[in-house]
């Protein structure tokens, strides 16, 4: 009976479909490990104390990488700066104070577009915007700006999510006891909302250091021999000096490349790997 | 209550204070949606003034001598897209199916963190890799002349809006009742014939969202595209299409903005191909986020 029943064609199809799922999914997932141990053995010899401590030389065919990570560090910052008191303060508005009215429906609406503008388009805006319009040229505070817009939809969406995943009853015995909405939203909600916050922002800021479009016109210098000295001054960056040593330079050591690829993408998968232990934690530590 | 008031008035000045900022800041992605359109509208229209239309819908981009044709762009942003989707689209959803449906929680918990490292993965470490294994990969295999080509492109773009279609169409599979499953189970049928006779049509306006957002992710990335696409602004001329050298709308504003005077006609052009490139991303967002929205209201309707 059983052995009957198990090889009616039903049966077939499914077997055959499950496993060509599973199939698919591993040669979905198998290159981005392939990626990741690849990247690592080819880069790790580069790594040392010199190529992260020190400037190129000869036409940055040697010595290190350090006012690429530099800058990329300062721009991260700046982009925090700006986007995660915006972000924070709209996830706000429209997590815990707007009106189910027409201007939220926009509010959506845009910060749904936000998301989709593509990267270069934010360069354009950047470019006409902060470097021309208001002339802060080519400069660190340009481009933390326009990476900051770019981020802004990322954290929204993530730091209202974690407010609305709050329980109502939280904010009811708050409020019946007397506090303002403020009070309720600042020692109530924002607290317990904190965990999903700050894992948004980590992964919008992750975002924004690996973007090299937007700072092509608004930011990033092709070569500096010194770290940059006010928000002002351009800047390199890994991202935009991974492209001009593996397109623009002739006879480049692969080694570098492949060094400096590694720098970026443990500065990129270790906010990632941050975000996931803060998630993780708080989670295991939830009392709802 | 008249003391009330008096001993927190400074309190709700405050609190007035606080509020308004935080109304503020909820209106300013309105504000910033705005000042892109006003700002690309600003350099890019008067390209139209500049440039006669019949040499922006002409056949060659040639900017040096004032040749402005958009349409070898428009045809490299949509051949290296369509190709990428032909990839993404069978790998997301059958990943997401296979997540969502079949794969023990272990499973998940391996490659779920992947997709996401993909999604985290910066383009242009992707656009290295592209040049540095991937292309000189492709040419020796295919014996092209470069492996910098259409196709190069696509299998990149493939990689790059594969995360984002696996965890929009999960999330759709995800919302499917249960009940639908149970109901089709009951009836004899095996996990299969749940899977594409019941949870997958369910979830279908979802995942037509997801391969919308699929389709905004590819024709803006700019990056990984650039460097793999071999950067020929031209027509196709044969039938290996595929396999010859492309460029973007993406690629072309990136990789020429920066050699351009500002306010020349060039400047114009390429923010002229900003404005094409916000338009289509705004209608490809608001077609994606309306289907949803339809979806949710007919599952509502069905479950009432």
């Amino acid at each position: 009976m059983d052995m009957k029943r198990s090889l009616t064609s039903a049966r077939i199809q499914e077997l055959i479909g499950e496993n060509l799922l599973r199939l698919v999914s591993f040669a979905t997932v198998l290159p981005v490990l392939a990626i990741i141990v690849y990247i690592v053995i080819k880069g790790a010899p580069a790594i040392s104390w010199e190529f992260l401590t020190s400037m190129p030389r000869d036409g940055m065919r040697e010595g290190g990488i350090l006012p690429a990570i530099v800058g990329t560090f300062y721009l991260t910052l700046g982009t925090a700066v700006f986007s995660v008191p915006l972000g924070i303060a709209a996830a706000i508005y429209i997590a815990e104070y707007a009106p189910d009215n027409f201007w939220t429906r926009l509010i959506r609406i845009a910060i749904i577009n936000l998301a989709g503008i593509p990267s270069v388009v934010y360069g354009l805006f950047g470019l006409g915007l902060f470097v021309l319009f208001l002339r802060f040229g080519t400069s660190i505070l340009a481009a933390s700006l326009t990476l900051s817009i770019m981020t802004l939809p990322v954290i929204i969406s993530t730091a209202e999510e974690a407010l609305r995943s709050v329980p109502q009853a939280f904010r009811t015995v708050s409020i019946g006891l007397g506090a303002t909405r403020w009070q309720t939203v600042w020692r109530i909600v924002l607290p317990q909302a904190l965990p999903g916050i700050v894992t948004g922002v980590i992964l919008g800021l992750e975002r924004a250091a690996g973007e090299t479009a937007p700072i092509l016109f608004t930011g990033a210098a092709f070569f500096l021999p010194r770290l940059p000295q006010s928000p002002l001054d351009a800047t390199m960056a890994l991202p935009y000096h991974i492209f001009v040593i593996s397109t623009q330079v002739p006879g480049m050591p692969v080694k570098i490349q492949y060094g400096t690829v590694l720098v970026l993408l443990v500065f990129v998968l270790g906010m990632n790997l941050i975000a996931t232990l803060i998630r993780q934690r708080a989670r295991a530590r939830r009392m709802w | 209550m008249a003391d009330a008031t008096l001993v927190s008035s400074p309190r709700r000045t405050q609190e007035w204070v606080i509020n308004l900022i935080i109304k503020l800041s909820g209106y300013s992605s309105i504000l910033f949606v705005t000042l892109i359109f006003i700002f690309l509208m600003r350099e890019g229209l008067p390209a139209l003034r500049n440039v006669p239309l019949s040499s922006i819908l002409g056949e060659r981009w040639y900017p040096i001598e004032g040749y402005f044709s958009i349409l070898p762009l428009i045809y490299g942003s949509l051949v290296v897209t369509v190709g990428a989707l032909l990839l993404a689209i069978p790998f997301g959803v059958g990943t997401s199916v296979f997540l969502s449906e079949i794969a023990p929680p272990w499973m998940n918990q391996i490659i779920k963190p992947l997709i996401e490292i993909l999604a985290g993965l910066p383009s242009v470490v992707l656009g290295f890799l592209g040049i540095q294994v991937a292309a000189p990969y492709l040419r020796r295999l295919l014996d092209l002349p470069t492996g910098l080509s259409a196709f190069s492109g696509a299998v990149l773009l493939a990689l790059i809006a594969t995360p984002t279609i696996v965890s929009i169409t999960e999330d759709a599979l995800n919302t499917v009742p249960s009940g639908y499953r149970q109901a089709a189970l009951a009836l004899g049928a095996t996990r299969w014939q749940v899977i594409w006779g019941v949870t997958v049509p369910a979830a279908r306006s979802g995942i037509l969202t997801a391969v919308m957002l699929g389709v905004g992710r590819s024709i803006g990335e700019t990056m990984a595209v650039m460097m793999v696409t071999g950067n020929a602004p031209v027509l196709p001329s044969g039938w290996d299409f595929l396999f010859t050298p492309v460029r973007t709308m993406t690629a072309t504003i990136a990789s020429e903005m920066g050699e351009v005077a500002n306010g020349s006609t060039h400047y114009q052009v390429l923010f002229f191909i900003g404005i094409v490139l916000f338009v289509i991303s705004l209608v490809v967002n608001i077609v994606a986020s309306s289907v949803s929205l339809r979806g949710r209201t007919r599952a509502e309707r069905v479950l009432s």
